[in-house]
């Protein structure tokens, strides 16, 4: 296919890549449909899979256009745009009023395309060469960021970070963003995944029905498993989760057991090294904490077979008081919540002999926004991101879903909706204290798959805690000396 | 006019086998090249790596476990889908009372039966997945057969269904017979009407059953179209992906208690992006599913009845 040497020249080659790839993509897509075999056309065999092209990994486009004060990564005017944005709890509406702006100063075209699968739909665009210009690579059929990086796919963002900011041409972007976003956009050497959404994770609950049965939110484990027995004498499951996507219960979970046995042992558990799992203590004490939930019945009858829509609906009906999630929830779950519900979430909570003060939070960058380095416009690409990462559109962004960018002090002065309002608020509090996992980022088919399958066990009474902590041990070794999976490592 | 007509047989084929060639054969073909790579399908190249996809999948306890729940629908779901079919065609064309002026009927309102079981062959298996799993749903006031249990005092035997490892993959395979008796209860009446009228009066006469009528002459007239149905039955108990994807908690769970073939395949090509290896396991199924009608074919292998 030689894709890498055709885009020495631009434009021609393109065009005639692009309609190579097309039937090869419908072939790949109908026959893994049917669940027979992946299979790419002929041409696609003698060329690809046993050719040598392609190997010039880091390349990055030359941008197409003059650069100037008011176009500092150099747009072609009137070069069209492909946007490729995930439409999940977010919606992607945000995402299109960026593109509106684009539209409107560069004269040129944006396709919009707002999917669930972005992973199915985008995998033969790579292979064939012809990948759309900006992703929103989310959602549980998302691509496989960690490959897609090592292979050279993904443009180079520092060009992006040192460009001036749109509100400020003083600053750089780089000083408008979290700095957690680029630590955790950084795939070895390089920054090409940018964190678009900044998301607070936790206990979710109802502040009014909190207050009206005199309950407070509890600070340690063991003061949530007496108000547990207390919520259930009162008729109304303690807990409720996405048992259809067992995972959820992770953002809890796991961030619980960094807060108790402290990051660097965490680190270790991330960097999938022999023993992170049995060796801590911390991991002990949670697991059998949410083993002791599923023994006393805490959870919402059912959950196990729940989908978050379908978990969150009883939450705001008021079944279930706590759920683990994310900030995303309220903009979801708006269409159930009632009126007066008063979302909030809370820290996580205390251990004994804990590593991390009381308060600490989990607070991660989410919504991976990638520029394709062989797609057409890659300037363009990153435009639209300076366009997102400007006050305005954060602010858009805070109000249009709910959520918090990675834009710092955006919405400050804003009213805030109560849910965003309330993680806001637990965000200030914890200040530094703020944890941040890449194992499900790193490796999904263990997180979401074993791990939670093995979770979902837990919680439902058929998994012991003891056996959860081996097997979650034997699955991580396995994928540690699995070759076919790429390894990433942090050190803080 | 002889002269000729072999260019002309040569001239109506040939297209046709140049595209299924292109586009059914070198698939196929490919596919076993490509299960010799370490392919990632996201960039154009990929090494050779022999046989290593096949032993890996050969160790993989992942693929058996879900090879093991497919031959378990395969034991199960083709048996009681066409029992099924056959019974209720049978019922719909030969099992009414004797009426006037007929020898065989169908029990009362069968056209309206026809109707109604043939109904989920119209709608997209997408849909039907999607409204089992609501069917299915756990909570005792939202989900339909937890209420209605509810509703006729059967509270005691209220569950979580999906969510229930032991039950979640009988539950999925109901769906999967639910979907497909209304197709053969069409075929198999379609074949019903072929019968000739005459051997079912002299069966009458002779004063058979409804039991002896359907053992006797029904169903051996019925055996080339039972033996297609079961091929047909095979392969799709064989395959089962949209169901397992859409209903299945945890894609495949509780814990892979309802994982099967494809939907491993469609992970490990998308989600891990591992397309060597997701087309060694595209090959394993062809393998299998290969297997299985050759097997049908030569053991179902009856003699032709003529009539």
């Amino acid at each position: 296919m030689g894709s890498t040497s055709a885009r020495t020249d631009e434009g021609l080659e393109h065009e005639g890549h692009g309609s190579e790839g097309l039937g090869r993509r419908d072939l790949i897509r109908r026959s893994a449909a049917i669940g027979l075999i992946t299979v790419p056309t002929m041409g696609f065999l003698s060329s690809c899979a046993t050719g040598g092209g392609g190997g010039n990994a880091k390349e990055t486009k030359a941008p197409g256009g003059p650069k100037s004060e008011k176009n500092p990564l150099g747009v072609a005017k009137g070069a069209p745009l492909e946007a490729f944005i995930f439409k999940g709890g977010l919606g992607d509406q945000y995402a299109k009023d960026a593109e509106a702006d684009y539209r409107s100063t560069y004269g040129a075209d944006v396709k919009h395309t707002g999917t669930q699968q972005v992973g199915p739909k985008l995998t033969p665009r790579f292979a064939g060469g012809n990948p759309p210009d900006v992703i929103d690579n989310s959602g549980a059929d998302h691509l496989d960021m960690n490959k897609l990086s090592t292979q050279g796919q993904l443009q180079d963002l520092a060009a992006l970070l040192d460009a001036p900011s749109m509100d400020d041409p003083a600053k750089k972007v780089r000083d408008t963003i979290h700095p957690s976003t680029i630590e955790k956009g950084t795939h070895g050497d390089t920054f090409d995944v940018l964190y678009y959404a900044f998301t607070i994770y936790g206990t979710w609950y109802s502040q009014k029905l909190l207050a009206d049965k005199g309950w407070t939110y509890p600070k340690t484990l063991s003061e949530m498993v007496t108000l547990c027995g207390e919520i259930k004498k009162a008729g109304i499951a303690p807990w409720t989760y996405a048992g259809k996507f067992p995972y959820y219960v992770h953002f809890n979970l796991f961030a619980q057991i960094a807060k108790i046995g402290g990051m660097e042992k965490w680190i270790a558990i991330d960097n999938l090294e022999p023993g992170a799992w049995t060796s801590n203590d911390a991991v002990k004490e949670v697991v059998e904490h949410y083993e002791e939930l599923a023994a006393k019945k805490y959870f919402l009858e059912g959950s196990q077979g729940l989908t978050h829509i379908q978990s969150q609906t009883a939450w705001n009906k008021g079944k279930a008081v706590f759920i683990p999630n994310g900030s995303w929830v309220e903009n979801e779950a708006a269409p159930t919540t009632p009126a007066d519900f008063g979302m909030a979430v809370g820290a996580l909570f205390d251990g004994t002999g804990d590593k991390m003060p009381h308060g600490t939070l989990r607070a991660e960058p989410s919504e991976p926004y990638l520029v394709a380095a062989k797609g057409r416009n890659p300037a363009g690409g990153m435009e639209l991101l300076r366009i997102m990462l400007s006050k305005k559109h954060a602010q858009n962004f805070a109000t249009k879903v709910k959520s918090l960018t990675c834009v710092m002090n955006a919405t400050e002065g804003m009213t805030l909706s109560p849910g965003l309002a309330s993680a806001s608020k637990v965000f200030k509090e914890a200040g530094d204290n703020l944890i941040s996992l890449q194992l499900q980022e790193w490796y999904p088919a263990l997180t979401d798959e074993k791990i939670g399958g093995l979770t979902g066990q837990l919680l439902a009474g058929e998994l012991k805690a003891a056996d959860w902590i081996r097997k979650t041990q034997a699955e991580c070794d396995k994928v540690a000396k699995d070759d076919a999976v790429t390894k990433f490592e942090r050190t803080a | 006019m002889q002269h000729g007509k072999y260019r002309f047989i040569v001239g109506f084929l040939a297209l046709p086998l140049i595209v299924y060639g292109v586009f059914v054969i070198s698939p196929f073909v490919q596919a076993f090249q490509i299960s010799m790579t370490d392919w990632s399908g996201l960039v154009g190249t990929a090494e050779f790596v022999g046989l290593d996809n096949f032993a890996k999948l050969w160790e993989s306890d992942d693929f058996w476990n879900a090879l093991r729940h497919n031959v378990y629908m395969l034991a199960l779901v083709p048996v009681v889908t066409l029992a099924l079919g056959l019974f209720f065609a049978f019922m719909l064309n030969v099992g009414g009372r004797r009426r006037k002026n007929e020898v065989v009927t169908g029990v009362a309102g069968s056209k309206l039966y026809k109707f109604v079981f043939f109904f989920p062959q119209v709608i997209s298996i997408t849909i039907i997945a999607v409204i089992w799993f609501n069917i299915y749903n756990p909570d005792p006031d939202d989900g339909m057969l937890n209420s209605f249990l509810g509703a006729v005092g059967l509270d005691g035997l209220q569950n979580s269904w999906l969510g229930e490892k032991s039950l979640a993959l009988w539950c999925i395979s109901a769906v999967m017979v639910w979907g497909h008796v209304g197709f053969f209860v069409v075929l198999f009446s379609a074949a019903m009407a072929s019968i000739p009228r005459d051997i079912y009066e002299a069966a009458l006469l002779d004063g058979a059953s409804r039991f002896h009528t359907f053992f006797r002459i029904t169903l051996p007239l019925l055996w080339d179209t039972v033996q297609t149905g079961w091929v047909y039955m095979g392969i799709i108990a064989l395959d089962a992906f949209a169901l397992v994807q859409i209903m299945s908690v945890n894609m495949g769970g509780p814990d892979g208690a309802t994982d099967v073939m494809p939907l491993r395949l469609y992970l490990t090509a998308f989600r891990d992006s591992q397309f060597g290896y997701a087309a060694a396991m595209g090959v394993a199924m062809l393998i299998v599913t290969m297997t299985f009608a050759v097997l049908t074919m030569r053991f179902a292998r009856r003699e032709r009845i003529e009539y």
